[in-house]
């Protein structure tokens, strides 16, 4: 569901995260279970992640995030874990398509002047971003139209229940 | 002004000139799930009540890892396979082949648009198609509308001309490209390859370009249709699935990239980045556990000949652990039938059912901590084969049998 506001710390990644660092395929055979998948959620790359992730928290990374295998628990787990928002750079299309239709709200931004454990506040009808005891950050986004009316309904499957078709879109 | 590959394909299918940038819905022309996408595909089908697919004979469901290795796997495995048969959709057992390998033989016709749960499914460009992939939650409302949306791409033209030297291949064409351009260096764009070296490769070379095309971030890796696409349907049945689809003289790309094939050397890409290219000579000494020559990307029956000429009547290093996987049943056969998969056993290969095999870390060669893996497959990320601790290098089949035989990094020039 997209919510107006959106509080939480930043976790930073780099660029390239890939779907198998975020969900390795190792685990698979978890995927039936995804709370159980979701305590190994980046295990490979930042295993203090699944651990220590709060409600709300975001991802803040670089360019290409979520790139390589379409595997749809990768975002599943990660709003599992709580992941309130993704911010990066560039996103990789599927995981872009499967977070949206997951209702989890991307962001593509510059995330340079965002720090490891920075507290934001993401003002989504203002389409702003801003960081607690810094008044001098303040960055806006946009939000593409069809993203915004998937999300308003918290997913593809929900928007296809009440519209009937893609027609709409 | 003209219009290119994908511009004409999705033109063709809203009945109405699309331009790059604009947000469209399409009718699919076929659409394909698989062990990764399918089991949550049936599910949330199943949770919304809805009973019905669009056409079950323009859908296919199959298994990459199987036989099942895991408890949890074998009950997705029988839950997809009840979905498939149920609705009347084609099915294909576990180790016959891999979704792109059942794609490319039977189901895909020049010019169709094609979306399938699994990021490879940039493949069926080589076939002229449109073809991208998708997650499981489009691929559920796929199989119930039939449809799905998305942007028009912009173009870029990949133009790749002169001979390709002795010991060089496709493969090593498109770990040149991505090296050069990044990992995301075509997001969310078609990338359309042309060029007299391009028209000289076979199906099975182009193959290996195409499935790769998502490496890049592309939506489609796209290739025009000549006489090699006409042959490679005829020998599977399917002559009368050929159309010409080429692009226009006059189309518009957004970027134009060129290669000089003559001067390319065989190719590696280092982990834990496919963009992590380099020239395998510039590799030295580097010490190696595995060889794994299969996947969507080598593994069709070409890949299998270059490796086995260069295996043929030699063994294998002692050190090394050998695993060959055709990717479909059809190459399967082939290779057994000439004699290819005997050459392999007889080097010190396993031999596996075709699937997608160790490529994804889920059964078959995971390696050990600190290994180091010679692999024809697409991806060499961290944790990509099962094991976060191991090492991933990218590379031709050529270069892969010649490091099998040395139990380095080979440069295969060195062995032909």
């Amino acid at each position: 569901m997209l919510k107006e506001k959106y509080e939480g710390k930043a976790w930073k990644f780099g660029d390239n995260v890939s779907t198998d660092s975020i969900a390795p395929g190792r685990l698979l055979h978890l995927r039936s279970n995804p709370p159980e998948y979701a305590k190994h959620v980046f295990e490979d790359v930042r295993p203090e992640f699944a651990k220590n992730v709060q409600t709300d928290d975001f991802i803040i990374a670089g360019n290409n995030f979520g790139c390589g295998s379409s595997r749809e628990i990768a975002p599943l787990i990660l709003k599992l874990s709580g992941v309130g928002a993704i911010l990066a750079k560039s996103i990789g299309r599927i995981f872009s398509r499967n977070a949206i239709n997951n209702g989890m709200l991307l962001i593509q931004c510059n995330t340079d002047n965002i720090e490891e454990g920075d507290k934001l506040l993401i003002d989504v009808t203002k389409r702003e971003i801003t960081k607690e005891g810094n008044p001098d950050f303040k960055m806006n986004f946009q939000l593409g139209e069809i993203e915004k009316k998937i999300l308003e309904e918290d997913g593809l499957l929900r928007y296809i229940d009440k519209y009937g078709s893609l027609d709409q879109l | 002004m003209g219009k290119t590959i994908v511009e004409k394909i999705l033109s063709a299918n809203v009945g109405r000139d699309v331009t790059p940038g604009e947000t469209i819905v399409v009718d699919l022309d076929f659409v394909a799930l698989n062990d990764g996408s399918g089991p949550l595909a049936v599910r949330l089908m199943k949770e919304k009540g809805w009973t019905d697919v669009f056409d079950p004979k323009k859908i296919m469901f199959c298994t990459e890892f199987g036989p099942s290795s895991a408890r949890g796997l074998s009950n997705e495995h029988k839950l997809i396979r009840d979905f498939a048969l149920e609705h009347g959709c084609f099915w294909h057992d576990p180790g016959t082949g891999a979704i792109h390998s059942h794609l490319m033989e039977h189901y895909v016709k020049c010019g169709d648009v094609i979306v399938a749960g699994d990021s490879h499914t940039t493949t069926h460009g080589a076939l002229g198609a449109f073809s991208t992939g998708m997650g499981s939650t489009d691929m559920a409302a796929v199989l119930k509308l039939g449809k799905t949306w998305l942007k028009v791409p912009q173009s870029y033209l990949v133009e790749v001309g002169g001979t390709l030297p002795q010991g060089v291949y496709s493969k090593d064409i498109y770990l040149h490209l991505l090296h050069e351009i990044g990992s995301e260096g075509a997001i969310y764009k078609a990338l359309e390859f042309r060029g007299d070296t391009i028209g000289n490769l076979s199906m099975d070379a182009r193959v290996t370009i195409t499935s790769m095309g998502v490496e890049a971030g592309a939506k489609v890796a796209i290739m025009e249709t000549d006489k090699h696409t006409q042959d490679f349907l005829k020998s599977v049945g399917r002559g009368g699935d050929y159309r010409e689809i080429i692009a226009d003289k006059d189309a518009h790309y957004e970027k134009i990239i060129s290669i000089d094939a003559s001067t390319l050397e065989p190719m590696v890409a280092k982990p834990h980045y496919v963009e992590n290219g380099d020239k395998v000579r510039n590799v030295k000494d580097l010490k190696i556990d595995q060889v794994f020559i299969g996947s969507c990307t080598n593994g069709r029956t070409e890949d299998m000949h270059i490796a086995a000429k260069i295996l043929k009547g030699k063994k294998k290093q002692s050190w090394v652990r050998l695993i060959v996987i055709p990717n479909s049943q059809r190459v399967f056969l082939e290779c057994l039938n000439d004699g290819t998969l005997a050459a392999f056993a007889e080097a010190g290969a396993m031999v596996l059912a075709p699937n997608c095999g160790p490529c994804m870390g889920v059964h078959e060669g995971i390696p050990a901590d600190g290994e180091v893996v010679v692999a024809t497959q697409n991806r060499n990320f961290k944790g990509r084969m099962g094991n976060p601790e191991a090492f991933v290098y990218l590379s031709s089949p050529a270069t892969a049998a010649a490091s099998a035989l040395t139990g380095y990094l080979t440069d295969p020039r060195e062995v032909m």
